[in-house]
């Protein structure tokens, strides 16, 4: 069994989101840098589940981004997997990046390729649906459990309003959400053991990004609060009504 | 050259976000002086005749049992077809479930750049340029697509849908369906509940409310409202609600008109996930609570004592006894 996770690395959930360079960069000063929270909660500990049951399994943790990423991808690394391959390019388009990736997988001939549902930053939602197109591969988005089968995988997705169980047989791709694993603390061990794991620095392949950003903004700042008292929460009601028109 | 919408269907219905997906569509065709035209996959869909309405001028059908059931691949090779045999420019899907599967494998099979989660139509004065959120709603990128081919998935409740009494032109689509690799054995849906991720309206608690015996200050509310639930992450983590339930920056994000978050502090990732609401009302014992700041309309006090006299004004308003 081998598995690839993709990790990807995300502005702390608490950053300031701000702009540089005339709204056309993401302001990266002071941003404290973590694991996407989806690659790590869910994605992640999920193949560290299946290594456990399966200590034969082998999981490749797969990055694209430039020296900044290493700490991240260690971080990673401390909480579980044997490897990690950083594919050494810049890029915000999902196309280039999951080009990239693909590319990786195609040469390690991986059972399952796992990622998070999307990355806190740019919400694309898009990486697994295309590597899984690039390598003609199944691909379940959003799924909440998996359960590894002699050749195949059960696997439950959400679906509006309710869920659907799916049988697949390997390999496929795979996005992970809430449900699939419980977030792990990386250990001392885990911590010590991943200074000596392999990383591995890879140079991109070409590619032609499909998409650039062109600028960003921010929301129009709310208007305040309009408080009602307590004492009388059947003006709330007059006002959504009334006023706001939303009931 | 036209736009092809792919209208998302479950138990042979529609799904509410691909009619904005088609409106979405048919604006985009206005704006460049071409038609929309849909596609729809599946066997037993209702009056397809009617997606005329939102501005789509001919809808393609493939009647298949095999189609009842989504699988990424299949869907996309023949939507691929479709968009190909018609010359479509721009293809549209809702960002939905279903279009998060779809959309990134097509834009590969078509060489398209994708936009996902656009939340306006795009400029194409020059250049072809979409809003999307980004930083789970504390911002907007401006992205530009730079293939021949563009594919927009749009967010849900993001888009005001205006109709017209037209009919659609229906058409089979002669496609080639593979098997499908994907086998789905089950699917369970809550019958009768809105969904959360297309509802109008959402009810929310928090910790504040202290158990999950203490709910039917949300649901009672939600189902006079008839609208869906929600909570935020350490309710869903300890169990007290389900996980789908769980909205913010990594639960599900959300926009609808009325978001009533009751109980809830207000931490930066839970506003991530709910700050697109059109109208945000919080309920919070605490006035120094930091949801007051996102907050439209709120009032400071016990959730144990205002919930239920709200309760009964909506009851009085709605007229039900
Ligand atoms: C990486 C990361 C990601 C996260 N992602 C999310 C996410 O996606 N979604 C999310 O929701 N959270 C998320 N969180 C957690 C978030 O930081 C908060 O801890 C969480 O949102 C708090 O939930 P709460 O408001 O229900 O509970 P609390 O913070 O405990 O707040 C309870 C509130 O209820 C009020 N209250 C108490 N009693 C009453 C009463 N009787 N009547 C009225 N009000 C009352 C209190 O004044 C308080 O404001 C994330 C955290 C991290 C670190």
């Amino acid at each position: 069994m081998k598995i690839l996770v993709c990790i990807s690395k995300t502005p702390d959930t608490t950053a300031k989101i701000a702009f540089a360079d005339n709204n056309t960069k993401f302001a990266v000063d002071g941003v404290v840098w973590i694991i996407n929270p989806f690659d790590e909660w869910y994605a992640l500990v999920k193949a560290i589940e299946l290594k456990e049951a399966d200590p034969a399994a082998v999981i490749h943790l797969v990055t694209v981004g430039l020296a900044d990423n290493d700490p991240i991808i260690r971080k990673a690394l401390a909480l579980g997997g044997d490897e990690a391959i950083r594919i050494n390019a810049d890029s915000h388009d999902s196309y280039y990046i999951a080009s990239q990736i693909a590319a990786i997988a195609k040469d390690g001939k991986y059972d399952l390729i796992f990622t998070g549902k999307e990355t806190i930053d740019y919400n694309g939602s898009s990486i697994g649906g295309m590597v899984a197109e690039l390598l003609d591969l199944p691909f379940i988005s959003l799924a909440t459990k998996f359960t590894l089968e002699a050749t195949s995988a059960i696997i439950i997705r959400e679906i509006e309003g309710g869920e659907e169980t799916d049988n697949v047989a390997l390999p496929l791709v795979v996005s992970c959400q809430k449900g699939m694993a419980e977030q792990r603390i990386p250990n001392m061990k885990g911590i010590m053991g991943a200074r000596s794991k392999p990383l591995k620095v890879v140079e991109p392949t070409a590619v032609e990004a499909f998409t650039s950003i062109a600028s960003f903004d921010l929301p129009p700042a709310k208007a305040g609060v309009k408080l009602v008292n307590a004492d009388n929460p059947e003006e709330l009601v007059r006002l959504l009504h009334e006023v706001a028109k939303v009931i | 050259m036209s736009i092809l919408i792919f209208l998302d269907q479950a138990d042979g219905h529609i799904k509410k976000s691909s009619f904005e997906a088609a409106a979405y569509g048919a604006a985009i065709a206005l704006q460049m002086g071409t038609t929309a035209e849909a596609i729809v996959l599946g066997n037993g869909i209702d009056d397809l005749a009617a997606v005329g309405n939102y501005g789509v001028t001919k809808v393609h059908t493939v009647k298949n049992d095999a189609l009842n059931h989504m699988d990424a691949q299949v869907f996309t090779k023949i939507i691929a077809d479709a968009a190909t045999a018609m010359g479509a420019t721009v293809v549209v899907f809702s960002n939905n479930f279903n279009g998060k599967a779809i959309a990134p494998r097509l834009s590969v099979r078509l060489k398209a750049g994708l936009v996902s989660g656009a939340v306006a139509l795009p400029e194409t004065a020059a250049g072809f340029v979409v809003k999307k959120n980004v930083f789970s709603g504390k911002a907007f990128a401006n992205v530009a697509i730079n293939t021949a081919i563009k594919i927009i998935t749009l967010n849900p409740n993001s888009f005001s849908v205006i109709t017209s009494v037209a009919t659609a032109e229906v058409t089979e689509f002669a496609a080639t369906v593979d098997a499908a690799k994907v086998k789905v054995t089950n699917t369970n849906k809550t019958i009768g509940e809105v969904p959360l991720s297309e509802a109008k309206i959402v009810v929310s608690g928090g910790r504040g409310l202290k158990g999950p015996e203490n709910w039917s200050l949300v649901t009672d509310l939600a189902k006079l409202l008839g609208a869906a639930t929600a909570c935020s992450r350490p309710v869903a983590d300890i169990g007290w609600r389900p996980h789908h339930e769980h909205v913010g920056q990594t639960g599900l994000a959300i926009a609808p008109n009325l978001y009533f978050a009751i109980g809830i502090s207000g931490a930066i990732q839970h506003l991530a996930g709910v700050n697109r609401s059109k109208t945000i009302v919080v309920i919070n014992k605490d006035p120094e609570a930091p949801f007051f700041k996102a907050a439209d309309y709120g009032i400071v006090g016990d959730a144990f004592e205002v919930m239920p006299k709200i309760i009964d004004a909506v009851k009085k308003l709605k007229g039900v006894a």
